[in-house]
């Protein structure tokens, strides 16, 4: 309630203007239906009252009718409904175009801002929201251009019939500009009601989809913990509150509806009644009352089209005020205009990096959590690094820093002394490929998903499956390369997605090649055939690799340890495992729990003599 | 395809409702929506009220002219008064029994809808997980968000209104019956082609709007992907790429919209000519009628009145009606899901109980297909003993996540049976099966909230002591005390705020904490460090003695932990026996172990 009118008003200009500029032509085409419309359904009584007169009465005064004047009859009563009928369908036909272009336009632009702005923009934004605002927001304001053109073309309506009514008599015509007022005035009240209704309508609106879209993400979770119960409570609390803010928008309407359908009924009354005063006193003939009664019945209906582009606007504005939340939405990256040179391995330094993540602190207020202190890298062409470290220390957030998914706080990547700030948008993933620790399957085949749109023949798409160790699972799919994955790659177990996104880099050819625990889930013997594998064909390869597994931190010719987001120690193997403590007992983890086990089991066999030597049974195959 | 995958694969989608008639939808809807129904006979009769009103005035009206303004002798004031008074207490009742319309229309409505939504909701989640797999997300959520919308403003006005505005067109047809038969039966001779053209419009614009609702659901199946997946987009730079995906998606709605918008207008329009067209028609005949003196003209302008009083709802009501089949493409979608059964069901109160301790499992002679794919698993037969820990191995996609979704019932074999202390899992109720054996799958996942919330998931009633004290006993709390706020900080999106091996951490303490007796660990700490990962594994091993666990592991310190290990290719089980045992028999697992002996000794 304490939304001013006047600024619903106004930014609801701003939207209508901003709408007409997005499409003035089929708009312009609408509002000429529609003026159309209104002039010929004014002239309809008028058309009526001609033919009457010139035709019907003289026919049956004379006691019989010719040909010709039921031709005219016919005639201009026809030629009046197929212009409104023209008009009509311009309108809405136009109307509609306009409004689904809209719609079209922004949804690009604001899936263009969702590809455009940082990931950390994405963080703070839940994608059931985003959702909401790329559908149900842009779709509420532009909704309003259904009945705008309406409303516009009854304005000329409501001239041309305030016109005819002051030539018949201004003094009828000023009982009906009396109510005109009224009936804008109850408009405007019913707004200023509306608005901030609408508002959290359309709020709870998004929050119904947030739910029910990380709900439907979770399905799995919710279903292996028997959750459904709750689940469905979560979802029963916001849409009871859609429910109720949406009867609350009900009952607003259903207040104002009513009276404002009784407006123009109570002014054709005021009408006739002065009228037949001044009949009486004799100013005025009761032809001319009649005639100013119809004018205002007929007018009465299209005026509330104007009533409901005014119940249209506050969801307008409100959806509005969503959609360029995004569209206005800042910090994308900038980029610059420089290349990183190709044909050969990538040279990658860091320089004294620094990243930290933005979070709330306990009182809500921002804060930071450090993930990457003070890293500094130097990666010879062609050598293999890997990155060593436990559970959360920043590992992840160095590989984005490496290929501009985020930018330093402070400090610089530099690849080929390039820094990647300089580099122009799409330079970074030329040269680089980064196979993300958790694989992201796009909506498509196995194809779509290696070459993601690139030009390549079936060979090159089979050998990198086959450096992926891939090639053997694909060829026995249904539809082999052609073979729908599903969303996220639904119908893929774990393995074979890894391995497919592993494809996916290596048939880019990387001159940098960024693995981020890329076969975690691939068993050992697989693993080796990879890492063997992509020794041989990434020789021209600068490589960084995040790894647990000896077998691969063997591979590197460098080992980064990190702790806490900062390096703690760097160098050879074998080095490290001398004198650094952490590191040894990260990578060695694995070798003494299976010593320690063996040991025990030495212990335990001693005990109770082969108790179990011949449980061992091959099951036939 | 064979056969009986065809089978499966219809068995196992989404129904789309198409199948389903206006009328069908219609009466289904209102069914799962009972609220649409109740008390919908008071609301009838204050709609009628308020029509009769509506008709009043048009009516009172004409009395004025003819009676007061046009009477002998010069206009009667009085009876002008008389009437006018009469007018507004008809505006009177006709405003006040709007508004109750209204009110009562929006509440039923509403009340109805939500009740609609709530069970689309709800039922998209009892579906088999392979049915919820063959729709995207984005099309799901559109079920529960605006194709639930798409019907409301149909039920809130259109409904009623096609009811008042068959009234009308009764009243009005006796009316002019009464005035004139034969100018009547012109009438309805008129509007002999409109219904035709209705009837067959209803079925064009159906169609349209059906499209719409899709387009609308691949749409935001799309969009989701440049959401969901911003990370991968923006390591491939294939941003164009992805908007080249939604724009095609956006076009193909927006083209689907004008389409269904245009048919509709052809459909309205045609409704709006006849109309005009009648009156055209009414003046020729009426002429000619009064010319031969059987109608005077008063009669005839008169009777026009009427033909705008029959015209005017027959108008309103095939506007209506594709409004209608708007509402009824997005109901079909909606009760589309509702009726698609869920195959993998809750035996409800009729299923068995299981009391609370170890469990055995037994698969006896399972087989397994995905829908339209070739069998996965073959005749397995197994025996997991009460209190074991068992490790399963094997190559990548040779069904290791299969047997753990058999055996958690997120699927049912295909062939033989599942059996859990003897009981056949299909038999088990759920709230027993799903508090005694959790599921940690290989993707895990978080909901955006605090880290406490998410960990309590499984069970919401565990108090912040019982949670730090399940941290504890995994040894899980020096980790969290490094965290920012602890246990009150946020975990983000789908726990995006978590480094994967912290995301790893809570999804097994949330299993854990929520206490079963059978515990399934799908590659449940793959990304965990190893020293974590040992630590874990140790704490897990004193804890979960006394109830049985399985766990799916690549990083064979696993294996060598558990009582058995069993060992998956190709959707058999090849060995099985405890590690020591496997690694002599030299077999498939001792290759594996060779393989992760080489990564490991290189120490
Ligand atoms: N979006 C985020 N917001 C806030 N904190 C984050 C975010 N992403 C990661 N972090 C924090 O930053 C730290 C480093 O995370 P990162 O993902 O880089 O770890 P990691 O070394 O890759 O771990 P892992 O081995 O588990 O993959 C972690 O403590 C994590 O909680
Ligand atoms: N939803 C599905 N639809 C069709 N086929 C599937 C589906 N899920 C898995 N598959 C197929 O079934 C086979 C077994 O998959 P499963 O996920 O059980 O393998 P896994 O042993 O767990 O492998 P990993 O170690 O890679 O996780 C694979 O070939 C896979 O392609
Ligand atoms: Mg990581
Ligand atoms: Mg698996």
């Amino acid at each position: 309630m304490n939304v001013p009118p006047t600024s619903t008003l106004r930014e609801g200009r701003a939207v209508i203007a901003r709408g007409i500029k997005g499409q003035p032509r089929w708009f312009a085409l609408a509002v000429v239906g529609s003026v159309v419309y209104g002039v010929m359904t004014s002239l309809t009584a008028a058309a009526i009252g001609f033919v009457v007169e010139r035709a019907v009465a003289p026919a049956i005064a004379a006691g019989h009718v010719t040909a010709s004047q039921l031709w005219f009859i016919g005639g201009v009563m026809a030629a009046v409904v197929l212009t409104t009928i023209v008009g009509v369908i311009g309108r809405r036909i136009a109307g509609g175009v306009a409004m689904f272009n809209l719609g079209a336009m922004y949804r690009r632009q604001v899936t263009r801002q969702y590809l455009r702005l940082p990931l950390s923009w994405h963080h703070r934004h839940p994608s059931g929201q985003l959702l909401s605002n790329a559908n149900a927001d842009v779709e509420a304001t532009w909704n309003i251009f259904a009945p705008l053109p309406m409303a516009l073309g009854v304005v000329v309506m409501l001239v041309f019939g305030i016109v005819q009514m002051v030539i018949v008599d201004p003094w009828l015509a000023l009982v009906g500009l009396t109510v005109f007022p009224m009936l804008f005035l109850a408009n405007v009240a019913f707004q200023r009601a509306m608005s901030p209704r609408v508002t959290r309508a359309q709020q709870l609106r998004a929050d119904v989809s947030e739910v029910a879209h990380e709900s439907f993400e979770a399905a799995l979770v919710v279903k292996s913990l028997g959750r459904e119960d709750h689940e469905a409570e979560r979802f029963r609390v916001v849409t009871h509150e859609l429910r109720d803010a949406n009867i609350e928008v009900g009952r607003t309407r259903g207040r104002f509806d009513p009276a404002i359908e009784a407006i123009p009924t109570i002014g054709t009354l005021a009408v006739l009644f002065v009228g037949t005063l001044r009949v009486s006193s004799g100013q005025l003939t009761a032809g001319q009352v009649v005639q100013v009664a119809y004018l205002f019945s007929i007018l009465a209906f299209p005026v509330r089209a104007l009533g409901w582009v005014l119940a249209e606007l506050p969801r307008a504005v409100v959806g509005w005020k969503r959609v360029s939340a995004v569209l206005d939405a800042t910090g994308s990256m900038t980029f610059g205009d420089r290349s990183l040179p190709s044909g050969a391995a990538s040279h990658l330094q860091a320089e004294r990096l620094a990243y930290a993540y933005e979070i709330e602190s306990e009182t809500g207020e921002p804060d930071l959590n450090p993930a990457v202190v003070d890293v500094t890298l130097d990666v010879a062409p062609g050598a293999t690094v890997a990155i060593v470290g436990p559970t959360g220390s920043g590992k992840s957030t160095l590989t984005n820093l490496v290929m501009r998914l985020v930018d330093p706080d402070s400090g610089a990547v530099l690849v080929d002394d390039v820094d990647l700030r300089e580099v122009r948008r799409g330079g970074v993933s030329d040269v680089a490929a980064l196979v993300a620790q958790q694989t992201f399957m796009f909506d498509d085949t196995v194809r779509g998903n290696i070459t993601l749109g690139a030009e390549r023949d079936d060979e090159s798409v089979w050998r990198a499956l086959d450096v992926a160790q891939g090639a053997g699972f694909v060829g026995r799919l249904p539809d082999g390369l052609e073979t729908h994955v599903g969303e996220r790659g639904a119908s893929l177990s774990g393995g074979q997605r890894q391995r497919i996104a592993l494809a996916r880099a290596v048939i880019r050819e990387p001159q940098l090649l960024i693995l981020d625990d890329a076969t975690s889930a691939v068993d050992p013997s697989v693993e080796q055939a990879i890492l063997a594998r992509l020794r041989e064909a990434s020789s021209g390869t600068t490589v960084l690799v995040v790894a647990y597994r000896m077998a691969t931190i063997l591979l590197a010719d460098e080992v980064v340890y990190m702790e806490g987001g900062r390096v703690v120690d760097h160098g050879s193997h074998d080095a490290l495992l001398g004198r650094c403590l952490g590191y040894e007992r990260l990578v060695t983890a694995y070798a003494r729990e299976a010593a320690e086990r063996e040991a025990i089991a030495a212990a335990e066999e001693h005990d109770e003599h082969g108790r179990g030597a011949d449980a061992a049974e091959e099951v036939s195959r | 395809m064979s056969m009986r995958s065809q089978v499966l694969v219809e068995h196992h989608g989404v129904a789309t409702g198409k199948e389903m008639t206006t009328w069908q939808t219609l009466r289904r809807g209102v069914e799962l929506s009972p609220e649409l129904r109740k008390g919908i006979w008071v609301t009838v009769l204050l709609a009628v009220l308020s029509t009769l009103g509506r008709v009043l005035v048009p009516f009172v009206v004409q009395r004025i002219t003819d009676n007061g303004l046009l009477a002998e002798g010069g206009p009667d004031t009085q009876v002008v008064a008389v009437y006018i008074g009469i007018a507004l207490v008809g505006v009177a009742v006709t405003a006040v029994s709007a508004y109750f319309v209204n009110i009562r229309l929006f509440r039923s409505s509403e009340n109805g809808l939500a009740t609609l939504r709530l069970r689309a909701f709800r039922h998209i989640h009892d579906l088999a997980m392979l049915t919820q797999n063959t729709e995207r997300r984005g099309s799901l959520v559109s079920r529960v968000t605006s194709d639930v919308d798409t019907i409301s403003m149909f039920v809130q006005f259109g409904g009623l209104m096609l009811l008042i505005n068959l009234a009308q067109i009764s009243l009005a047809t006796v009316l002019m019956v009464v005035y004139s038969p034969l100018l009547a039966l012109v009438v309805w001779l008129c509007f002999v082609p409109l219904f035709v053209i209705i009837r067959k419009f209803q079925g064009i614009v159906g169609r349209a709007y059906t499209k719409v609702r899709e387009r609308v659901g691949d749409m935001l199946g799309a969009i989701s992907e440049a959401v969901v997946g911003a990370q991968a987009i923006r390591a491939y730079g294939v941003e164009d790429r992805t908007a080249e995906r939604i724009d095609a998606a956006v076009e193909a709605h927006r083209k689907a919209a004008i389409g269904a918008q245009a048919r509709s207008v052809v459909a309205f329009t045609s409704g709006q000519l006849v109309s005009g067209l009648t009156t055209a028609v009414v003046l020729v005949v009426g002429t000619v009628l009064a010319a031969g003196g059987s109608l005077t003209l008063g009669e005839l302008l008169a009777f026009l009145f009427l033909v705008n009083l029959f015209t005017q709802p027959v108008q309103q009501a095939t506007e209506i009606l594709n409004e209608m089949q708007n509402a009824v493409a997005g109901w079909r979608r909606v009760i589309g899901i509702i009726d698609t059964p869920a195959d993998v069901s809750d035996p409800g109160d009729a299923g068995v109980t299981l009391p609370r301790g170890p469990i055995t499992v037994q698969f006896n002679e399972v087989g397994f297909a995905y829908p339209g794919g070739a069998p996965v698993l073959h005749d397995i037969d197994l025996t997991i003993a009460p209190r074991s820990r068992v490790a399963i191995v094997g190559e990548t996609g040779s069904g290791k996540s299969t047997l753990a979704k058999l055996l958690t019932r997120l699927m049912d074999s295909s062939s033989g049976h599942v059996l859990l202390d003897g009981v056949d899992l299909r038999t088990i109720r759920f709230s027993s099966l799903r508090s005694r054996v959790v599921l940690v799958p290989q993707e895990g996942f978080l909901f955006d909230g605090t880290l406490l919330d998410n960990l309590r998931f499984g069970r919401p009633e565990a108090s912040e002591q019982d949670v730090r004290l399940t941290l504890t006993e995994l040894g899980l709390d020096p980790w969290v005390a490094t965290l920012p706020l602890g246990l009150a900080t946020a975990v983000g999106q789908r726990g995006e705020s978590l480094s994967a091996g912290e995301r790893q951490l809570v999804a097994l303490a949330r299993a854990y904490l929520a206490d079963p007796d059978l515990l399934v660990l799908d590659e449940a700490t793959s990304a965990v460090d190893p020293s974590t990962e040992v630590r874990i594994q140790r704490a897990l091993d004193s804890l979960t003695r006394g109830r049985t666990s399985i766990a799916i592991a690549h990083r064979l310190s696993t294996a060598q932990a558990a009582d058995e290990v069993i060992v998956v290719d190709a959707g058999r089980i090849v060995e099985r026996g405890h590690h020591t045992e496997l690694v002599r028999l030299g077999g498939v697992y001792s290759k594996l172990h060779e393989s992760w002996v080489a990564q490991q000794q290189a120490v």
